[in-house]
């Protein structure tokens, strides 16, 4: 067995290759099992379990798979490991939900388990062709999980439009890697650094470049290129869209910071600007339309349009400390969207789901519970001190300021500001207003989300040493 | 002028033509054939340029399978173009300044086009005299470029699983034959001899 | 430049001569169809044109080129002209490659079993061109029918094709018989029984998955599901009459006769002689490959006259469910235990 694996190179993406056998092999006890939905459920979180593990202990230092398509690092790993944790936590989310809306199958798990996989990828490739099929692996099955609840129209929509839109990007993307393919006569990123460094770049590979920016942009839906996601957040199944703000988002950050540091960072300056026009564009946007939001759903798919833009502020800074802020913010991040999710999950009363910001009205004085850890994400969202949101910022706009990138760093704060609220509008309705119905209490492993989220986000201010320490390591091991 | 630009020259402009038939034409399906016709030719010009294999695989996949689903889709669904194209012309103006704008930074970027040097010579040595093309490729492609290979397979694993889980109904009711137990069935489970006294019935 | 028109003459000779002999052998595997066919059931067949009815097939072809060409109405004149065209053309056109004998192709391509893959998948365009181009609601009917069987079948023939390719290690038709020159025969120790070495014994399962295949990618009974004259009239070819209609006949026969060739050349050992001995072996290879050819053509011929026909759900059940699974298993049995004993080419 091992020494097939180093036959093909393969020893250091062991947790790539045991995810996907894994999920071949659930698919298979899939289908020839009636009613096999919560066993694969169950048996997915415990393989990304084990991915996790694999993934930690797997080795030190920086490693190489397959001949050098992929590289994993300390980034690599660190990301990785957030990643496998988001999907857990999505499937984990999406459980009790299926359940109740009748739309529970067993392929959900493994979906989710093969894009996880396609994510992985996307964090380790360190080449052009990995890249894109990880991408495409990824979104392939993202598409598909947009749509599962195939009998609602909103939910086929979603999955239509970000497939239509998603091909569009891809193309994009495609277009720019093979300019930049015939520009620099290499695919994998050190050799394109190498060919950079070697000569001047022409016009035509910045031409690639950009092509290549607006298709990671689109993937981390950042504006321009951000349409598809409040409409696909909103159509989506609430605890798919969880999945969406969560892992994918992680895998295409990484992605995103891997793509513009390994190959390009000898062209800082003319990827800067398009970076800096992006987040300046993607915080404004998300604070200023999330405004006139009524669906929580949509909402949140514009905070989190405006999240990317703040942590593209990091990778903008193109310095260790701007990947370390970026780290730092998608892991707060991630725990803050997947605790507001879960938040968003429990929205639930005799006849349904509800999903309108008005039904929240006076949730404190009807589940104290539910409302005082809502609350403290939107503080956190907001990037109000002392919770974990404002120092995900914090570091963020340090690392601009250090680079010199100071107007961003301004924009970044008035946005937030802007931003802050409509978060705070939503505490506000929960704590002042007349009382709606009251909601179904929320179920244990939901409950559990939040806590423990919660509990991060408030008790983050007094251990913020570790995460501070691992990602200092993780950037590190991109310079 | 070798045979081999004559027929280079034939293919691709046959090519061309046929590409813009395939979006000026009125009829959808003439649309998909002359599709078909630009495949044809583009097979032609693997073939030109030595890859035989590469041409071959072209008409079987997406001339023999792709483009007969097409075709198929098409022909069911009844599309009307020119009910489609109805607004083209008042968005002409505007589409027809970003086409020039892109025209014009494209011509920017073919001035300066200046391909690495390397370009060329990265890419995959030609095999040896007496190795086939097909062969070239396979060696290729499942030594070198396995992982890719592998992820490609993922990548229609997942489109399948999408196809079946967004589609697949079993309705209920619905009585489907069972071939096996068609074949296990035999004449002591199959019929019964009764003794029909005359003018009786049974 | 003499050496260039010299070389175009010659293959315009060879294609012309393959031509004549190609539609003269149809014309009286066409008789012998209808003749096996009536033995079964019991009647005299065609009996009246030239001796024995030997000239039925010219008369007909007689009758076709002189009727009056209808072209409906509504049809779509383009398509519907093309297609009787295409499925002619395309049938023609593999024949190219097939050799009848060492060195007797037209063209010795070493993908030459890709471009016969190729080819046959193509034949479908005809089908969905005239069913389309008809304007009419049966032919559109068994165009979809036809359109969907055909292109189920091909994946099946495809990996069958892949089988025999892993025991040659090579895509040219020649090679693929050349390599039936030894096998299990020569294993065992007696190499004059030359039949033992073919590939329908180690592959038969896969030989009869072909030939099952091959019955349903050229809509022949029992897969006949295209024309089905019970309840789409007569298919596709309703509205066709006259010479577009001899097209399409002489297209599907000649289809037919290139799958017999190919089950010959891939299954059969093409032009090698079944038992090598004296004075077997001095017959010429073009005359085996002749008697196996017709041999396949008499099995053809016999199951049209015997089985009856399937029905549509059947038929894809048959073609997904049954033989795609059997054959991808078999590609997988085939590559592992030829990588096992080392017997790869």
């Amino acid at each position: 067995m091992m020494s097939l694996l180093d036959h093909i190179q393969g020893t250091a993406a062991l947790p790539e290759i045991f995810l996907v056998v894994a999920a071949m092999a659930l698919l298979m006890f899939g289908v020839f099992r009636e009613k096999s939905a919560d066993i694969v459920n169950i048996a997915a979180i415990v393989v990304l379990g084990i991915a996790v593990a694999m993934v930690i202990w797997g080795g030190e230092g920086r490693q190489e798979a397959f001949g050098g398509s992929l590289v994993i690092d300390t980034f690599a790993r660190f990301m990785k490991v957030l990643t496998l944790f988001g999907s857990a936590v999505a499937i984990v989310l999406s459980v009790n939900f299926m359940k109740t809306e009748k739309i529970e199958r067993f392929e959900y798990p493994i979906l989710v388990l093969l894009a996880t996989a396609g994510m992985m990828i996307m964090i380790s490739a360190n080449d052009l062709v990995a890249l894109y099929m990880g991408l495409e692996l990824q979104s392939l099955a993202l598409y598909v999980v947009a749509a599962i609840d195939r009998d609602k129209a909103k939910s086929s929509e979603a999955g239509l439009k970000y497939f239509v839109l998603g091909a569009l990007s891809s193309g994009m993307l495609l277009y720019g890697a093979s300019l930049i393919y015939g520009f620099t006569g290499h695919v994998a990123f050190p050799e394109i650094a190498r060919a950079l460094a070697a000569g001047e770049p022409g016009l035509g590979l910045i031409f690639g470049l950009v092509f290549l920016i607006a298709g990671l942009a689109f993937k981390v839906s950042a504006v321009p290129f951000h349409m598809w996601t409040p409409d696909v957040y909103e159509g989506a199944p609430t605890p798919v869209a969880a999945f969406f703000a969560a892992a994918p988002k992680i895998a295409a950050m990484a992605l995103f910071v891997r793509a513009m540091l390994a190959p390009f960072s000898g062209v800082l300056p003319d990827w800067q600007q398009i970076l800096v026009f992006i987040s300046i564009a993607s915080m404004v946007l998300g604070a200023f339309a999330a405004i006139g939001q009524t669906n929580i759903k949509r909402l949140v798919a514009y905070s989190s349009i405006g999240h990317m833009g703040y942590a593209l502020i990091g990778l903008a800074a193109g310095s260790p400390e701007g990947v370390r802020s970026v780290v730092i913010y998608m892991t707060i991040y991630l725990i803050m969207t997947l605790g507001t999710f879960a938040c968003i999950l429990a929205m639930r009363r005799k006849d349904g789901q509800v999903e309108t910001i008005s039904d929240l009205a006076g949730l404190a004085r009807t589940n104290g519970l539910h409302a005082f850890f809502l609350a403290v994400f939107m503080f956190s969202l907001a990037g109000i001190p002392p919770l974990a949101g404002f120092f995900a910022k914090y570091f963020i706009f340090m690392a601009a300021i250090k680079a010199n990138l100071v107007t961003l760093a301004v924009i970044g704060v008035l946005a937030s500001v802007v931003g802050a609220v409509y978060y705070i509008r939503i505490v506000k309705l929960m704590y002042f207003d007349e009382p709606a119905e009251r909601f179904e209490p929320m179920v244990t492993e939901v409950k559990a989300v939040v806590v423990l989220a919660g509990l991060f986000v408030l008790l983050f201010a007094l251990f913020p040493q570790p995460l501070n320490s691992l990602a200092e390591a993780a950037a590190a091991s991109l310079f | 002028m070798t045979v081999a630009s004559l027929f280079f020259y034939l293919f691709s402009v046959v090519a061309c033509a046929a590409a813009v038939m395939v979006i000026s034409s009125r009829n959808p399906v003439h649309s998909v054939l002359f599709l078909i016709l630009v495949f044809f030719n583009a097979a032609g010009l693997f073939i030109l340029a030595g890859a035989e294999f590469l041409a071959l695989i072209l008409v079987v996949v997406y001339v023999g399978a792709v483009a007969v689903l097409f075709l198929f889709v098409v022909m069911m669904l009844d599309v009307d173009f020119t009910e489609l194209r109805r607004g083209m012309l008042s968005y002409l103006p505007i589409g027809g300044a970003i086409g020039l704008i892109l025209l014009v930074e494209l011509i920017l970027v073919l001035g300066t086009w200046n391909f690495s040097s390397e370009a060329g010579k990265i890419a995959e040595p030609i095999a040896p005299g007496g190795v086939t093309n097909t062969e070239a490729l396979g060696l290729i492609l499942y030594t070198k470029y396995f992982f890719y290979f592998q992820v490609a397979g993922l990548v229609l694993l997942v489109a399948m699983i999408g196809a079946i889980v967004l589609t697949l109904r079993h309705k209920a009711g619905v009585k489907r034959q069972n071939i096996a137990d068609q074949v296990a069935r035999n004449p002591a489970t199959a019929i019964e001899v009764r003794q029909v006294k005359p003018g009786q019935g049974i | 430049m003499n050496e260039i028109i010299f070389t175009v003459g010659l293959i315009v000779i060879q294609s012309v001569a393959l031509l004549v002999a190609l539609l003269i052998v149809t014309a009286f595997l066409l008789y012998a169809d209808r003749k096996v066919w009536a033995a079964v059931q019991m009647r005299r067949g065609p009996n009246v044109v030239g001796p024995w009815g030997l000239l039925q097939s010219f008369a007909d072809l007689l009758k076709f080129v002189f009727k009056e060409v209808i072209i409906p109405d509504g049809a779509n004149k383009g398509v519907f002209i093309i297609a009787p065209l295409v499925t002619a053309l395309l049938s023609l056109a593999a024949w190219a490659v097939i050799p009848l004998d060492e060195g007797w192709a037209i063209a010795d391509l070493n993908v030459g079993i890709l471009y016969l893959l190729a080819i046959s998948s193509l034949g479908v365009y005809g089908v969905i061109m005239g069913g389309w181009a008809s304007n009419s609601k049966y032919p559109f009917l068994s165009a979809l029918r036809a359109a969907a069987q055909m292109v189920s079948y091909e994946v099946s023939i495809g990996f069958v094709i892949i089988t025999v390719l892993l025991c040659v290690g090579s895509l040219n038709l020649t090679a693929i018989v050349k390599s039936q020159e030894t096998g299990l025969a020569t294993l065992i120790g007696l190499p004059w029984l030359a039949f033992l070495n073919w590939y329908w014994l180690p592959l038969l399962p896969m030989f009869i998955i072909f030939f099952v295949s091959a019955l349903a990618e050229t809509n022949r009974p029992p897969f006949d599901l295209g024309e089905a004259e019970s309840e789409l009239v007569a298919g596709f070819m309703v509205e066709y009459s006259s010479t577009p209609y001899l097209l399409f006949m002489l297209g599907e026969y000649i289809a037919i006769i290139l799958m017999c060739a190919m089950t010959t050349i891939l299954f059969l050992g093409g032009w090698l002689p079944p038992i090598d001995i004296w004075p077997l072996n001095l017959v010429p290879g073009v005359i085996w490959f002749l008697a196996k050819l017709c041999f396949v053509f008499f099995m053809f011929a016999m199951v049209k006259a015997i089985v009856p026909r399937y029905r549509y759900d059947q038929l894809m059940r048959l073609g997904w469910k049954v033989f795609l699974p059997i054959s991808l298993f078999w590609v997988a049995l085939t590559a592992g235990v030829l990588v096992t004993f080392g017997w790869l080419p």
